[in-house]
């Protein structure tokens, strides 16, 4: 398998001066929910002014619990869902205004559920060509000498050109969607959840092939999971949200040795490694989510906040940027201590 | 010997498939003991599902089921009339799934659904049943109980439905738990409390849990005892210290290659595979079932079935010939053959 061969040299990390490939703006996604028959729809703020920027080559993680809005967030920088408000660039141009198939050039998605998200009625070869066919300009034995390439390249064996997905295995799977993903060489990759849906020695398999793939081709990753080891392992930087809104950014080693938001300190003491006899984690946060239709007011985390204090239900926590990255904690704001404690 | 609660002896599941006959559990043997939590891990189509299912006599009409020995608090399991396997599992096993969306019925209450197997099991006055209820609802973790009651499944999230099927498993007071993946589908921070749960309610009311799962890092924080599943067979089991402190069948080591373990696993390396796929357990398989994908394998290896041979220590035992003379190797030698 070409993706346990030796280790290479170690990857040209994305400089900090990078340019940005990816940029979200103050980008807000609002929902009108129905509330039932007869009954005034209600907006839910799916995401509520993001600001996200990812240089070239670099891999950011994406972490929260369900329906904190990552997905949406991720639909959105996939052009398959325009914002409520603010603006998202790529590559430096205004994604808005950009016709479905060049953003489909630029970025391009993994999904989850391998056994979903592949037509089951299409052969592995027909799948993964389908992009090539929707930017047209290709013919059909150019089509297929880059399909073979393409396959080779996530170590998918030839013969399963002509094979159906219901033949292949998870893991196989997952290798058909990325290679999908990459036949346009799209220059960003968005992953949602790439391994939630495979056994673990598959998806170490996928995680080997996905760093390899970085590295040969130069690409950026925007990785969403919920699995903190698999972020941690993957990405230069790591994002955190919570309810709409991006709560903590920092470098992966500041965020994993140094959390400051308590809802990052809540999701790194949930991570259950397998090292016996360190039990399991009280992560000491309420049982109860939110209803994102009735959100609470002030922080967004306060109900669940073991470290709330006096202006925490009242007052919305700004971001605060220092050299740590960014988070969004009255405890760190001492404009909000010191009023509190006068 | 009052402490055994689950005896499971030689536990052999098949199942007939269009090309003939899928051995899904071949001779699997564990027991759980008062106050332990047992933990089956393997990956998917190694059978630990259908044990569990064997277990509770769940499973699909299709599928045969033999054992030495099946026995609860010392009751068979096996070859007991359905009235009667009912009444064991209503009062002296509770179960938990993965999904409890699906296991719960959406068209009747929470309070119904709790209710039940006290009425039916136990056939105590609803007011009785209606109080337990509530207690077990509140010692779950659920505010507002009397109101919940009166709520149906799709009214809750994720983590209170779960909550509610621990509750529920909990109703009779039984002596074993049976939980099947069951914070597979929940977030992490909901999954640590739910573990968290779990192993309080199994302390306080002390039984026997079995958990089922393919997440190794819950096995390692929850388990007593770990039964690791390769292809049907058990393929190394002991305490939890051992298996993931020394672990001796080369697909547990490789296993645990596999998983990043953030400050340990290093950013931007390759992770340990474990190459190859499953064999098909249609039909019978001669020697060691993972021969197929092992690092270590030798012809002797396929030869003739791998006993499952106890090592030193407490019930430490591996399914692996060459167990002693690799277990000697530094962990180096495994990276290179990688």
């Amino acid at each position: 398998m070409s993706t346990t061969t030796a280790m290479r040299p170690e990857p040209k990390t994305a400089t900090l001066s990078a340019p940005p490939m990816l940029e979200a703006i103050d980008v807000t996604r609002m929902f009108m929910v129905s509330q039932g028959f007869m009954r005034a729809k209600k907006p839910l703020h799916a995401v509520n002014g993001v600001n996200l920027s990812i240089r070239q080559g670099e891999v950011v993680g994406l972490v929260g619990e369900s329906g904190c809005g990552k997905t949406t967030l991720a639909r959105m920088l996939l052009g398959l869902m325009p914002p409520s408000s603010g603006s998202l660039k790529i590559d430096g141009q205004p994604l808005t205004g950009m016709r479905r198939r060049d953003v489909a050039r630029l970025v391009q998605p993994v999904f989850q559920d391998p056994y979903s998200s592949l037509n089951p009625r299409k052969s592995v070869g027909s799948i993964i060509g389908l992009p090539l066919r929707v930017q047209g300009g290709v013919g059909s034995e150019e089509e297929k000498k880059r399909v073979h390439e393409m396959m080779e390249l996530v170590g998918l064996a030839r013969r399963l050109f002509d094979n159906y997905p219901s033949q292949l295995s998870g893991g196989q799977r997952q290798r058909v969607a990325i290679a999908r993903a990459l036949i346009n060489r799209p220059r960003m990759v968005i992953c949602d959840e790439p391994t939630s849906a495979l056994d673990v020695s598959v998806q170490s398999q996928i995680l080997n092939l996905l760093q390899d793939l970085r590295r040969d081709l130069g690409l950026t990753y925007l990785l969403i999971s919920h699995n903190l080891a698999v972020v941690e392992h993957m990405a230069d930087r790591v994002a955190v949200m919570y309810l709409g809104r991006i709560v903590e950014q920092t470098d992966t080693d500041t965020l994993f040795r140094n959390p400051r938001h308590p809802y990052t300190e809540a999701l790194l003491k949930s991570v259950l490694t397998p090292e016996p006899g360190l039990g399991v984690p009280d992560t000491q946060l309420g049982a109860t989510y939110p209803n994102p239709l009735d959100m609470p007011t002030g922080c967004r985390f306060h109900p669940r906040c073991a470290r709330r204090f006096g202006p925490c239900d009242r007052i919305v926590p700004r971001p605060l940027t220092s050299a740590a990255g960014m988070v969004e904690c009255h405890l760190y704001d001492d404009d909000v201590k010191k009023d509190a404690a006068a | 010997m009052s402490d055994r609660i689950l005896t499971v002896e030689g536990l052999e599941v098949s199942l007939p498939v269009p090309s003939g006959t899928l051995n899904a559990v071949q001779g699997v043997s564990f027991h759980v003991d008062r106050g332990e939590t047992v933990c089956i891990v393997g990956e998917s189509g190694c059978g630990k599902s259908l044990t569990a299912l064997a277990i509770m006599d769940l499973l699909p009409r299709r599928a045969r089921r033999v054992a030495r020995t099946l026995t609860l608090l010392g009751d068979p399991l096996i070859g007991v009339p359905e009235t009667k396997m009912a009444d064991l599992r209503g009062n002296r096993m509770g179960m938990i799934f993965q999904e409890p969306m699906t296991s719960l019925n959406p068209a009747y209450t929470i309070g119904n659904q709790l209710e039940e197997a006290l009425l039916r099991h136990r056939k105590v006055p609803r007011a009785k049943a209606r109080e337990r209820a509530v207690h077990l609802l509140e010692r779950v973790g659920i505010t507002a109980a009397g109101q919940r009651l009166r709520q149906y499944p799709h009214q809750l999230s994720g983590g209170l439905r779960q909550r509610v099927m621990i509750a529920m498993a909990l109703m009779t007071g039984p002596d074993l738990i049976i939980a099947d993946e069951p914070t597979t589908a929940l977030d992490v921070t909901i999954q640590a409390q739910i573990l968290h749960l779990l192993a309080e309610l199994q302390r306080e009311f002390h039984m026997g849990l079995v958990l089922i799962t393919h997440d190794l890092g819950v096995v390692a924080r929850i388990a007593t005892r770990v039964v690791v599943m390769y292809a049907g067979q058990v393929v190394e089991t002991g305490t939890a210290a051992e298996v993931f402190g020394a672990p001796r069948h080369p697909y547990t080591r490789g296993l645990l290659d596999c998983i990043p373990i953030p400050g340990k696993t290093k950013r931007g390396e390759h992770l340990g595979t474990i190459p190859g796929m499953v064999p098909s357990l249609v039909g019978q398989m001669e020697g060691c079932h993972f021969a197929g994908r092992c690092n270590y394998v030798i012809d002797e290896c396929r030869a003739a079935p791998i006993p499952l041979v106890s090592a030193p220590g407490r019930g430490h035992a591996v399914r692996c010939i060459r167990a002693d003379e690799l277990s000697r190797q530094p962990a180096a030698a495994e990276e290179g053959a990688a």
